[in-house]
């Protein structure tokens, strides 16, 4: 009965904590204001320029890469929107094991474009609320490129304040990635299993 | 057997009758934008093309710009990009007047004086370097602004993704570019070939973006198309929202989450 055991495992930790939770967490300190995102933004970029300046190796660093993006982004979400339709017919077990395929998918892609990062600055410039989550809009300085615009999409509903979609010049990451995802499920006639096979070698 | 002799033309009529109005539907359909934002009724004879242009690259362009990226030294292509740039300007300025953007007519008026002279003729970028950034715009930037719509998507031979109104701004911007209309035909020749090298120094300078995007992603046709429509239209929206639905997407209130 391994349903009934961890039915009776949830209920006993909803009993020990979920009271507390729910009454705190509406009215918690981690509400998201324009100061937390613009902070949540400016630790992130603080990271990626530490990853870029250890001197570690290029393996060494997508690891890193993809521990920054596992505690700054909202991996969970961005895994689920960018899945579609997909998304809805998934197990549970599928969607976790989708979700960690991802995220070393995406650390590994966006992660091995460092370089072009070296040198650069990002400088935050102010956040606005938009719809559920905060919008916070900073420039790029990248050598040798004229200064260009990049918007972080963060939001608390995780329970944590974290980004999950960053706009370059008006290219969106959720919107690029759904495409590809999406064209990647369709390579393998929609099966979910192989996609999640594949990605980890993506 | 008489019944089914007597359907007969009734089926032809019907088979020409939905022919008709199928027709006039993906009409209708090629004007709407889907809620992806994206309108692409000529979707089968692009991705023909964009299979052509992928092709070109893979075999021509691609290589060429890796030989003259690593073959030239990076100030020699920088000066190439300048000159090309400080050539745009002409045709920049006649397009920033017809969208009576006067401060950028005057800006971009600015920039020209200054790179022919200080910058010695184009072969320096100054102006950027004393704060005049360059602000490039184009004919289908001012169609833009005359209010035309953009139009189905486009993939044109060699010169990639596209919409009907910036394909007709660039045929425009060609025939009418006031420095082609003022040079004499082998200086005008000189400067379309100027303007050729700064395509492959942008086309090695960039590589692995334009790599990633043809190369490695799983459509390199719907990929292209979206970053192309995404980036135009955030170009013409000058900062302000593109007005679709991507420009705020919420994944916590996806219809597809539980």
């Amino acid at each position: 009965m391994p349903n009934d055991s961890a039915l009776s495992r949830r209920d006993f930790a909803l009993a020990l904590t979920g009271g507390l939770a729910l009454a705190v967490l509406p009215h918690g300190a981690a509400a998201l204001t324009e100061d937390s995102a613009k902070a949540l933004v400016d630790k992130t970029v603080a990271s990626i320029n530490d990853i870029i300046n250890s001197g570690k190796s290029e393996s060494a660093m997508l690891v890193d890469f993809e521990k920054l993006f596992a505690r700054y982004a909202d991996v969970a979400a961005i895994a689920r929107s960018v899945l579609g339709t997909a998304a809805r017919s998934a197990s549970d077990g599928q969607m976790s094991a989708y979700t960690k395929a991802f995220q070393g998918y995406i650390s590994r892609k966006y992660g091995r474009r460092f370089r072009e990062f070296i040198g650069g600055r990002i400088e935050v410039a102010e956040a606005k609320a938009v719809k559920s989550f905060y919008e916070v809009i900073s420039t790029a300085y990248l050598q040798g490129e004229a200064p260009f615009e990049v918007r972080w999409h963060v939001s608390d509903k995780s329970g944590k304040d974290l980004f999950f979609n960053i706009i370059i010049e008006g290219v969106n990451m959720l919107a690029s990635e759904r495409t590809e995802m999406g064209a990647l499920l369709d390579q393998r006639g929609g099966d979910l299993d192989t996609l999640i096979a594949d990605l980890k070698s993506l | 057997m008489r019944g089914l002799k007597n359907s007969l033309p009734d089926m032809r009529f019907l088979r020409v009758f939905l022919l008709i109005f199928g027709v006039a539907l993906v009409s209708a359909c090629g004007n709407a934008v889907g809620p992806d934002g994206i309108n692409d009724p000529f979707e089968a004879s692009n991705r023909r093309v964009h299979d052509f242009n992928r092709a070109v690259d893979r075999a021509f362009l691609g290589p060429v710009s890796k030989g003259y990226g690593s073959a030239i030294p990076k100030p020699v292509i920088r000066v190439v990009g300048n000159l090309a740039g400080t050539l745009d300007l002409p045709g920049d300025i006649a397009n920033d007047l017809l969208q009576f953007r006067l401060a950028d007519a005057a800006q971009n008026t600015l920039r020209l004086g200054v790179n022919l002279t200080m910058g010695v003729g184009g072969i320096f970028d100054a102006s950027t370097a004393l704060g005049l950034p360059a602000k490039p715009t184009d004919f289908g930037e001012t169609l833009h602004v005359w209010g035309a719509s953009e139009g189905p998507y486009l993939e044109l031979p060699f010169a990639g993704p596209s919409t009907l109104r910036d394909a007709t701004g660039t045929v425009v911007d060609f025939a009418m570019n006031p420095l082609r209309l003022a040079l004499p035909p082998k200086e005008a020749m000189a400067a379309t070939a100027l303007k050729l090298f700064s395509r492959i120094g942008d086309r090695d300078r960039y590589s692995e973006t334009v790599e990633s995007i043809l190369y490695d992603s799983a459509d390199s046709y719907a990929q292209a198309r979206l970053l192309y429509l995404q980036n135009r239209r955030f170009t013409l929206s000058r900062g302000a929202t593109t007005g679709t639905e991507d420009d705020y997407i919420d994944p916590y209130e996806d219809p597809y989450a539980e």
